[in-house]
């Protein structure tokens, strides 16, 4: 089935959703993901893991090509999850199996952070509590200019510690900024523990969201229906923040929920165990 | 300074569309107010929100808008410096930042708000320049710069308000990257630039009053370093003095040592900066300056014409 992307800025999306074939490109995003992690120790599988579904429901249902002279923009502010990124634009040819081959290499392009200048790559994040403001910077000048182009940005639980990003989402809401799209990716681990553990305070997600001035709402992560119909929903008028519940490492048992996946690359035979898993 | 630069980007802003500034709670006082009303969108106030502020100017410059951000120096440099150096340098954005009350120039309100490290910082940032005009008139002209510019993040450094005019009769014009004469001399060169251009005045009086023509130089570009501008300078003159608002690590002085010694420049070098100490004083402007040392008297004695 064919979808057609929703093409105005506050309307939510018009068309059905494939849930079949999100499913198999997340499989095959995956398995590519694994195959970049052999060709060189690469961290930050389990991160890219987290947010893969977020991400093909951003670049392939929402996000227009290029239409009427505008384009929609993707930013991955935690940098870290950015495999997921590169191995999207393979597929669309706007990076080249050369690149992603080289990936963190003397001689190539892409390292574990993506970089801006890059094809296909809208800012340098990495350093957590960036891509926010930087978005709602190119949300406000696409406002200015009088485009209907959107800036959709990924950020992860962790980000939302810095006060960065809260004086971004402060920002974009006095701005009233519609043409803006947060997905949070809530799969509750910090570098050192559970969020939900160790940062109480943090919850609830939605109500403190709302409190900034941004429409919010929360679903399941890893269900591109889910987030499809969430769209759906949305009244419009705000920024909007979908808060993903997702889960580290998602798709591979012995990555997911355990932290040190956010540094470690499989070996071999994790590597085969993935593999097959990412398969059933 | 801060009037003229305010009253020449709204005079740019007229013209140019994509000029935009994002303030962090303070005016930038002058012709702004009207620039607010008339251009309501390009002129944002994040309130006392620094980081975003620096977001901010990055994204809408990658979407080819031409922001400056715009508020106490040490707000503008320190307490965001990551956005600083990693969403604009990094990235390479043409984005101006501009730091008003550079050096000690808010003499009573404590080493808080005393930049006294700001220029040193900024050079050590890859990509970024940095501007530091001595006198309104400059501040003219490198903001016009700062407007058209495509190279990168700029760091220009402002005083308050009320500098007199010190290059009205400057024999070279001003040009990003050159050091410039401003003031005639044969027997010695000062160079300085920013605020305490007043006190290169006053010590070439003093010269001048024992019988020495002193040239003064507005280095008011002091990123990208004009090597060969002031290996010039230290072949031409046998005695060169530079007087900087700074704190002496990374400060112009040591890159003109430097300089000095790899060309084997026969000239003598002086040079007074601020003291690397934060300094418990309130007072004037000169107040702050002459306890860290930079008054024109203990400068003159230093330079042995008492």
């Amino acid at each position: 089935m064919t979808i057609t992307p929703d093409l105005s800025v506050a309307a939510p999306p018009r068309n059905s959703f494939d849930k079949a074939a999100a499913q198999e490109r997340c499989r095959a995003y995956r398995r590519r993901i694994l195959e970049i992690s052999q060709q060189v120790s690469a961290l930050h599988v389990a991160p890219a893991f987290s947010c893969t579904e977020i991400t093909d429901f951003v670049y392939n249902t929402l996000m227009r090509p290029e239409a009427d002279g505008s384009q929609d923009v993707f930013i991955m502010s935690k940098g870290h999850g950015c495999m997921i990124q590169y191995v999207i634009l393979e597929e669309r040819g706007i990076l080249s199996r050369a690149d992603l081959d080289a990936y963190c290499k003397p001689d190539g392009r892409l390292g574990a952070h993506p970089d801006y200048g890059v094809p296909g790559i809208q800012a340098s994040t990495g350093s957590l509590g960036h891509g926010l403001g930087i978005a709602t910077g190119q949300a406000h000048a696409e406002k200015l200019k009088g485009t209907d182009t959107r800036i959709f940005c990924v950020l992860s639980d962790g980000e939302f510690q810095e006060g960065s990003t809260w004086e971004a989402m402060m920002m974009a809401g006095n701005l009233g900024l519609d043409n803006l799209i947060g997905f949070m990716d809530n799969n509750d681990f910090s570098g050192l523990e559970r969020m939900s553990e160790g940062h109480k305070a943090f919850y609830p997600l939605v109500a403190k969201a709302e409190a900034f001035g941004w429409e919010a709402v929360e679903v399941e992560g890893h269900d591109e229906e889910a987030m499809f119909e969430a769209i759906g929903r949305r009244k419009g008028g705000k920024p909007l923040l979908v808060i993903c519940k997702t889960i580290k490492g998602k798709g591979v048992s012995y990555m997911e929920h355990i932290p040190i996946w956010h540094y470690r690359s499989p070996n071999s035979s994790e590597y085969q165990q993935a593999l097959q898993e990412i398969e059933a | 300074m801060r009037n003229k630069f305010a009253d020449t980007f709204y005079e740019l802003g007229k013209e140019d569309s994509r000029l935009c500034i994002v303030v962090a709670d303070i005016s930038p006082a002058g012709s702004i107010a009207k620039f607010r009303e008339e251009f309501p969108g390009r002129f944002i106030n994040t309130g006392v929100s620094e980081q975003i502020m620096i977001g901010m100017v990055a994204g809408m410059s990658q979407r080819k808008l031409r922001p400056f951000a715009y508020t106490i120096a040490t707000f503008t440099l320190y307490r965001p410096f990551e956005m600083v150096r990693d969403d604009l340098c990094y990235q390479h954005l043409p984005v101006t930042i501009v730091g008003i009350g550079g050096g000690v120039t808010y003499s009573t309100l404590g080493a808080t708000h005393h930049a006294q490290e700001d220029v040193a910082i900024a050079c050590t940032l890859p990509n970024m320049s940095v501007i530091a005009p001595c006198d309104p008139a400059e501040v003219e002209l490198a903001t016009r710069w700062c407007a058209t510019q495509e190279q990168g993040p700029v760091y220009l450094r402002l005083g308050k308000a009320g500098e007199p005019d010190f290059t009205k009769d400057a024999p070279e014009p001003w040009q990003f990257g050159k050091i410039r004469l401003i003031r005639p001399g044969d027997d010695v060169a000062i160079i300085s630039y920013g605020t305490i251009m007043k006190q290169a005045f006053g010590v070439a009086e003093r010269f001048k009053e024992r019988g020495q023509s002193a040239a003064i130089y507005s280095m008011h570009t002091v990123k990208p370093f004009d090597r060969d501008g002031i290996a010039a300078i230290l072949s031409r003159y046998e005695k060169v003095v530079v007087i900087e608002e700074c704190a002496p690590n990374g400060s112009l002085s040591m890159q003109v040592q430097q300089l000095a010694w790899q060309i084997k420049a026969k000239a003598s070098v002086d040079v007074f900066t601020l003291q690397d100490a934060f300094i418990h004083c309130y007072g004037s402007h000169d107040d702050i300056l002459a306890a860290h040392g930079l008054s024109v008297p203990r400068i003159s004695d230093a330079l042995g014409l008492s």
